[in-house]
């Protein structure tokens, strides 16, 4: 999305992970989950704290995507995963690696990189 | 509680007809619908509507009322979206209204023209199904998705791309004799493994098409039907609908659907059955994976059991409980709007032994249809059965 109004608590967030400082919110019970968040949702509970995130997670699955959305369309064939940061997953697209060593287990850390196709800010994952 | 006859059905063919709208395509569902009920347009109390990309296709918003106005009823319109599961909720909700006594006619279905946005306009219309923020800005589509369950699915019960090419197999056969079916092709297990890739591991043929469609229900509680004598044999006995969180990397499970897991539970409960009274299935198999996760979901097959089934025979069209007859998404074609309501069309042709599977489901008398939103973020089941005369 190219408005010029930002997503709060989503642009922050990844402002915070460009910086190595990225944060998932947790409730008392554990719960972690990813801002714009006022409540737990799992629990419903409303008392949640910012705990910072490890520096590397673990691929849970990939894939490789050969037909992009139009705002994709210059990044294809791309692989994007979902990774385990302990308090929460996180989707996003791999970078910096053959899309052939991208398997499970593999860790990664976080990496704010930008779209080839429309140079916006897109989440992405790089070997650790 | 009175229970809801299915009066009439209509389905507009499935396939590519870009030029035509949606209000085009589900009046043709809808007054097929109405000549196959009997059901006087003046007797309809409400019209549910199921419709997702509207805004995007046709630039079209309030699309209850201007369904109903392209249908020919004058009724409170409201339109229903829940991403592929739209008409799915709108059923529910037709069911519900006539249970409570609310109404004895509903008009309910639902359309998608999709083929006019391309390929690729297709694929963003379709990924806003997704978080927008987390999943779809990192680049995920909506294959992808499916893609991501998948892998996950063959890293913990095994199995292999050969596997679901079988389930494609299978439904491309099953609509052969389906004429409004996108595809009537036979395909085999070769052309799936060899086709281009969409999102590793699925392919092209692991894939259902982008369709425009419609489909229409006349539905009326079991009284106006006795009252008016309708012709009226099958029965919507269960509904149920289950709801999870909307990103898939925040689910307990990335490959299982606890959604129609719910939903499936809760029908079952409400028809007073449990899996094992079902004859034969319509699941929502957008994506080759999407019926493994859906059977296992609905317990007619156990979890990490799905991937075998239609390469072992289980749930083909001479199996032990047949799934997708109509040849589901995958070759009958996803016009995502209209699909929760063409299930329930073609699972009561099939009961009715109007359609041509029904020699496949002779004593059949109960069946399941199973409509996903999303990567199962939203889920409906409803329970048809045949009217004891």
């Amino acid at each position: 999305m190219s408005d010029a109004v930002g997503d709060a608590g989503f642009d922050d967030w990844l402002d915070a992970a460009a910086e190595g400082e990225a944060d998932a919110l947790e409730c008392p019970e554990g719960h972690g989950s990813l801002p714009p968040r006022h409540v737990c949702p799992e629990c419903g509970a409303t008392d949640l704290t910012a705990v910072p995130l490890p520096d590397t997670g673990t691929i849970e699955t990939f894939t490789v995507t050969h037909v992009p959305t139009p705002a994709f369309e210059d990044d294809a064939p791309y692989a994007t995963a979902i990774a385990d940061f302990g308090p929460v997953r996180i989707t996003g697209q791999v970078v910096n690696a053959d899309l052939e060593t991208v398997e499970n287990g593999l860790e990664v850390a976080l990496e704010v990189t930008v779209s080839e196709t429309t140079g916006e800010r897109v989440l992405g994952f790089e070997p650790a | 509680m009175s229970d809801v006859r299915v009066a009439g059905t209509g389905v507009t063919p499935f396939g590519s007809t870009p030029e035509r709208t949606s209000r085009d395509l589900f009046a043709r569902a809808s007054q097929t619908a109405f000549e196959d009920s009997d059901v006087p347009r003046d007797d309809v109390e409400a019209v549910f509507y199921g419709n997702f990309m509207g805004e995007l296709a046709e630039h079209q918003g309030h699309q209850g009322p201007l369904m109903a106005e392209a249908a020919g009823v004058q009724a409170p319109a409201t339109r229903y979206e829940s991403a592929c599961a739209s008409s799915g909720a709108a059923i529910r909700e037709a069911v519900v209204r006539i249970r409570n006594g609310e109404a004895d006619v509903v008009l309910v279905g639902g359309a998608e023209r999709m083929t006019n946005l391309g390929t690729a306009g297709a694929t963003e219309a379709l990924a806003i199904a997704a978080d927008d923020l987390w999943e779809v800005r990192a680049g995920m589509t909506f294959p992808g998705a499916y893609a991501l369950m998948a892998q996950a699915y063959f890293e913990e019960y095994g199995g292999e791309h050969e596997d679901l090419a079988h389930i494609a197999v299978k439904n491309h056969e099953n609509a052969l004799t389906n004429d409004k079916a996108q595809y009537q092709s036979a395909i085999e297990v070769s052309d799936v493994l060899e086709a281009p890739q969409v999102s590793s591991p699925l392919g092209l043929y692991d894939s259902c098409p982008i369709s425009d469609g419609a489909a229409a229900l006349v539905l009326t509680s079991e009284d106006y039907a006795e009252d008016n004598d309708l012709e009226a044999p099958v029965a919507i006995t269960g509904t149920g609908q289950g709801g999870d969180r909307m990103a898939l990397h925040d689910r307990e499970y990335l490959a299982r659907s606890p959604a129609a897991r719910e939903a499936g539970a809760e029908a079952y409960d409400d028809a007073g059955i449990d899996a094992s009274a079902v004859d034969f299935a319509e699941v929502h198999d957008c994506f080759t994976i999407a019926e493994v996760l859906a059977i296992e979901a609905l317990d007619i097959a156990g979890v990490g059991e799905g991937i075998s089934a239609a390469r072992d025979g289980r749930t083909t069209a001479d199996g032990e409980t047949p799934v997708n007859l109509s040849g589901g998404l995958k070759a009958k074609g996803h016009p995502v709007g209209a699909t929760g309501a063409s299930q329930i069309a073609e699972a009561a042709t099939l009961l009715s032994g109007d359609h041509p599977n029904s020699e496949f489901v002779a004593d059949a008398t109960t069946a399941l249809a199973h409509n996903a939103g999303g990567t199962v973020a939203s889920a409906t089941v409803h329970v048809l059965a045949e009217v004891e005369p």
